[in-house]
């Protein structure tokens, strides 16, 4: 195990290098340009001047290995200074700079993820408590009511995009009932009772609306993979040794269910740090999701360049703790 | 004011308030939210062009004069506006010397000199700084501080109008002491001072947070010391503008919300909600057609849409050209597309009111029947599928523009009436930030304009439209040796035109300027180089509790936010 790990984890390396030489490709030969959305009053010499001071001037083999040093480089020296207190050279060292807030990509992506762990992961743990239960009941109660109703309610999660459940709500809790606020304060601070409950009440809509996409996913899941267990052997055997039948299934069926469903979450966990861009839109919550689309849109390369690189790790990372904790979860998987 | 002092004055103004008399103190209102549905990204207009970021800059750093709501120009941090008349302009027309307000103190405490406004030109005419604002210094041979308190700008050639440096929200004054180690290359790396700039505004920066929210408190230094009336501001960004107008009117979580172009009748139904009120102003900006005058056939290669592809094969014909705008009803498509923010025009110069012409009026009113007899009487005859063609040559148009609801069921309509008058119109749209990008390499730019009309909507900062007018002389024509840089996208060449250019730039009398750019303006829409279509104003809203509010388009929409306060 402990030497497939680290074969995986060498691997990733150069899949890594790869994945950000092609994202870097694919953003300079997209057609956008950083002075595209400035102002008509600008005029054509002004923009041409703009585009050179951001560097666009360099080939892009230059440009790409600037993008590496400052990367891989420069950022996590500088987080070690952070971290020791030590300083390492002179201390003057270029950070990717994001072209349109011409400050440190790498401060920003920190100055997010509070907000973006908060809606986005605390969206994800909802779905998943709520999902569970729904997927157990619905594939012991196989075709009751409560499996169609659960049926429809993933269904409607599944297919109803999150920018027309977040207005609906924003219509009806924010603009007739008052409830909730419609737009989410990012420099809101927990400090006491008060203030935490602002917090949840900020909080309610725009984890509703993405928890119940996540439910409606990993129920799905949930129902399938239990309805897989409770036809097995070992079903029978466990009822005919005269098992009480919430030792079956919730000890038995469910724990042996649970393993695919576990490498699921997992899988999963990347794109809460991805953000949810459109319910982060739609609630004005302004996480890393929103960061990405608005760098995308001005064509912001080293911002759009490092959050998708950052992803991508997530990605690759996330890949392989789900095939070991596979591993570990499963005593008949074993990877050598 | 010390700090001392402020805090009396601020329990001075509770007690005032307590004993139920109107609040004339400091930060007596509170807290103000605003709204801007593109959020700000730096606080330094000069290393961001973007709207958002120079009114949202406003708040914090402001410039010599402003625009006031009519588009006359008023002192801000200077005791009067030069003119030749009180000799600040010299008579050649060569330099502007201004006249610093004694008494105006930077947020930090220290005062305003003439140095801070010298460094201010220093820092955006640095050759290697990449300063987005340097129309404003253009002409620009030198700018000292003769005193504390004076400061001349002196220009390479005379300037008609000398007031493009340090006048409007476009080129506010920065502080020497704060930024004097980020010129040129390192302008960029100054991430703390780009995101809190010390300024002399009403505001000054608590927390900033880019593409996101911006706080601020009142600026204990402010030189009007019962301004601002709010003691601490929230400068929100993000989502669309139909969310942000939906917090000002519908929820009232927000206080004012920037440039709402949503569908009139939605925002309409949303002011019936009773929260808050909506507000429009005019400005300078005209949505309108450009007509190809050059060929934009493919098989051309690269000599497509050039000067020296040779010219259009019928966008040329005079009579085509005004056939297709008479067919136009203006009036609808500002209903249906902009509503209260919208007015039906025949005029790329709409504004200020000196220069809007009424020569072209007859486009107001659509006359299909017309547009079809010029056709006619020009030898366009209908062919069997109903589209006009002479000599072989069919009248099909592309007509593209940038992605956005309304400029998409703008085209749909024009191209229904064109229809009516047998013309075939194939539509396209293309993202914004390609279409209005410089990319070379990207076919699908405004600059390259490989369609037969394309529409978008410009206009100019400021009221004087010199500069402006000047895009459609010969030398701005975009081509592959000018790397398509340049504004006349029509590719029109008159030499008479570009006579009247030079004149305006000789002329100093504001009612001599106004008859060229007049001529200038007739010339342009008559020969069917343009056609306008709308007088695009800016609708923005606020809620029903928010006093002061002055809408102006001719400078920043928080101009006068010192002067806010709550209802």
């Amino acid at each position: 195990m402990l030497n497939y790990t680290i074969r995986r984890l060498l691997f990733t390396v150069p899949v890594l290098l790869f994945i950000s030489f092609i994202v870097f490709l694919l953003l300079d030969l997209a057609p956008n340009d950083p002075t595209g959305n400035l102002p008509l009053t600008i005029p054509p010499d002004v923009r041409e001047q703009i585009r050179r001071s951001l560097g666009l001037g360099e080939p892009i083999h230059v440009r790409y290995f600037l993008w590496c040093v400052q990367f891989f480089v420069n950022e996590p020296l500088n987080i070690l200074e952070h971290w020791t207190g030590l300083q390492f050279g002179d201390g003057e060292r270029l950070r990717v700079q994001s072209w349109a807030t011409r400050s440190p990509v790498v401060d920003l992506v920190v100055e997010r993820l509070p907000q973006t762990l908060w809606v986005v992961g605390m969206s994800y743990v909802v779905g998943i408590l709520i999902a569970i239960p729904i997927g157990v009941i619905s594939a012991y109660r196989q075709y009751s009511w409560f499996d169609q109703a659960g049926t429809f309610v993933s269904m409607v999660g599944f297919s109803v995009p999150t920018f027309f459940t977040g207005v609906l709500m924003i219509v009806v809790f924010s603009v007739h009932l008052e409830w909730f606020p419609s737009i989410y304060d990012t420099t809101h601070r927990v400090t006491d009772w008060e203030s935490f409950l602002f917090q949840i009440r900020q909080l309610v809509m725009p984890v509703s609306v993405l928890a119940l996409y996540n439910a409606a996913q990993i129920s799905r899941f949930m129902r399938a993979s239990m309805l897989d267990n409770l036809g097995q052997d070992y079903v029978r055997t466990a009822r005919a040794k005269g098992l009480k039948e919430h030792i079956v299934l919730l000890v038995h069926v469910l724990r042996n269910s649970l393993i695919p469903v576990v490498t699921v979450i997992a899988l999963g966990i990347p794109q809460i740090f991805g953000g949810a861009i459109i319910t982060e839109q739609v609630f004005k919550v302004n996480g890393l999701g929103q960061l990405l689309i608005i760098g995308i849109q001005g064509a912001d390369i080293p911002l759009v360049q490092t959050l998708t690189f950052i992803f991508a790790v997530l990605i690759v990372v996330f890949n392989l703790v789900a095939d070991i904790l596979y591993g570990i979860l499963d005593p008949r998987i074993r990877y050598e | 004011m010390n700090n001392k002092q402020l805090l009396a004055a601020l329990a001075g103004g509770a007690v005032i308030a307590i004993a139920g008399q109107t609040a004339a103190e400091r930060g007596a209102d509170g807290h103000v939210n605003i709204i801007y549905w593109q959020a700000a990204s730096i606080l330094n207009p000069y290393l961001s062009g973007g709207t958002k970021d120079i009114e949202s800059s406003s708040l914090v750093i402001e410039p010599l004069a402003r625009y006031d709501q009519d588009g006359n120009m008023v002192p801000w941090l200077t005791t009067e506006i030069p003119t030749v008349a009180n000799g600040g302009v010299s008579e050649d027309l060569t330099s502007i010397t201004w006249n610093i307000a004694p008494g105006v103190l930077w947020s930090d405490g220290t005062p305003l000199t003439a140095h801070d406004v010298a460094f201010t030109a220093e820092y955006c005419m640095h050759p290697e700084g990449g300063c987005q604002q340097s129309t404003s210094f253009s002409d620009v041979a030198s700018v000292e501080a003769v005193d504390d308190l004076t400061v001349k700008v002196t220009f390479s050639k005379p300037k008609p109008f000398p007031y493009g440096p340090f006048v409007g929200g476009e080129s506010p004054i920065i502080q020497k002491a704060q930024f004097q180690k980020c010129l040129g290359a390192r302008a960029p790396e100054c991430t703390e001072q780009n995101f809190g700039p010390i300024g002399t505004g009403p505001f000054r920066v608590t927390e900033f947070r880019a593409n996101d929210v911006i706080s601020m408190e009142a600026n204990p230094n402010y030189r009007d010391p019962s301004k601002p009336s709010f003691a601490t501001l929230t400068f929100k960004g993000g989502g669309d503008a139909a969310a942000a107008a939906r917090s000002v009117l519908e929820t009232g979580e927000f206080d004012y919300a920037w440039n709402l172009q949503i569908d009139p009748a939605i925002l309409k139904q949303m002011e019936g909600a009773g929260k808050g009120t909506v507000v429009a102003a005019f400005g300078t900006a005209v949505e309108r057609l450009m007509v190809n005058l050059t060929n934009p056939s493919p098989d051309l290669a690269d000599m497509r849409s050039t000067v020296d592809g040779g010219p259009h094969p019928f966008l040329t014909d005079a009579a085509v050209r005004r056939a297709l705008s008479l067919a136009i009803d203006r009036n609808l498509l500002s209903e249906v597309g902009y509503g209260s923010a919208g007015k039906a025009t025949c005029n790329v110069l709409p504004a200020p009111a000196v220069y809007a012409s009424t020569a072209n009026d007859e486009c107001l009113v659509q006359n299909i029947a017309k547009a079809n007899q010029i056709l006619d009487d020009a030898g366009w005859m209908p062919g069997s599928d109903g589209v006009r063609e002479k000599d072989g040559v069919r009248l099909s148009i592309l007509y593209q523009t940038s992605t956005n609801a309304v400029r998409q069921d703008t085209q749909a309509l024009v191209k229904q009436w064109w229809s009516e008058i047998g013309v075939e119109t194939e539509l396209k749209n293309i993202d914004a930030a390609v279409f209005f990008g410089g990319d070379q390499s990207s076919p699908d730019t405004f600059q390259k304009f490989y369609a037969d009309i394309e529409m978008y909507t410009n206009l100019f900062n400021g009221t004087d439209p010199e500069a402006y007018m000047n895009n459609w002389t010969c030398n701005e024509i975009p081509g592959p040796s000018s790397n398509w840089l340049g504004n006349n996208m029509p590719r029109y060449c008159n030499a008479e035109y570009d006579a009247l250019a030079a004149e305006l730039g000789q002329t100093a009398d504001l009612a001599e300027r106004a008859r060229i750019a007049m001529a200038m303006n007739d010339m342009l829409v008559q020969e069917g180089a343009m056609i306008p279509l709308i007088h695009r104003g800016r609708v923005s809203a606020h809620s029903n509790t928010l006093g002061g509010v002055i809408l102006n388009t001719w400078d920043s929409e928080l101009w006068n936010v010192a002067d806010w306060h709550r209802e």
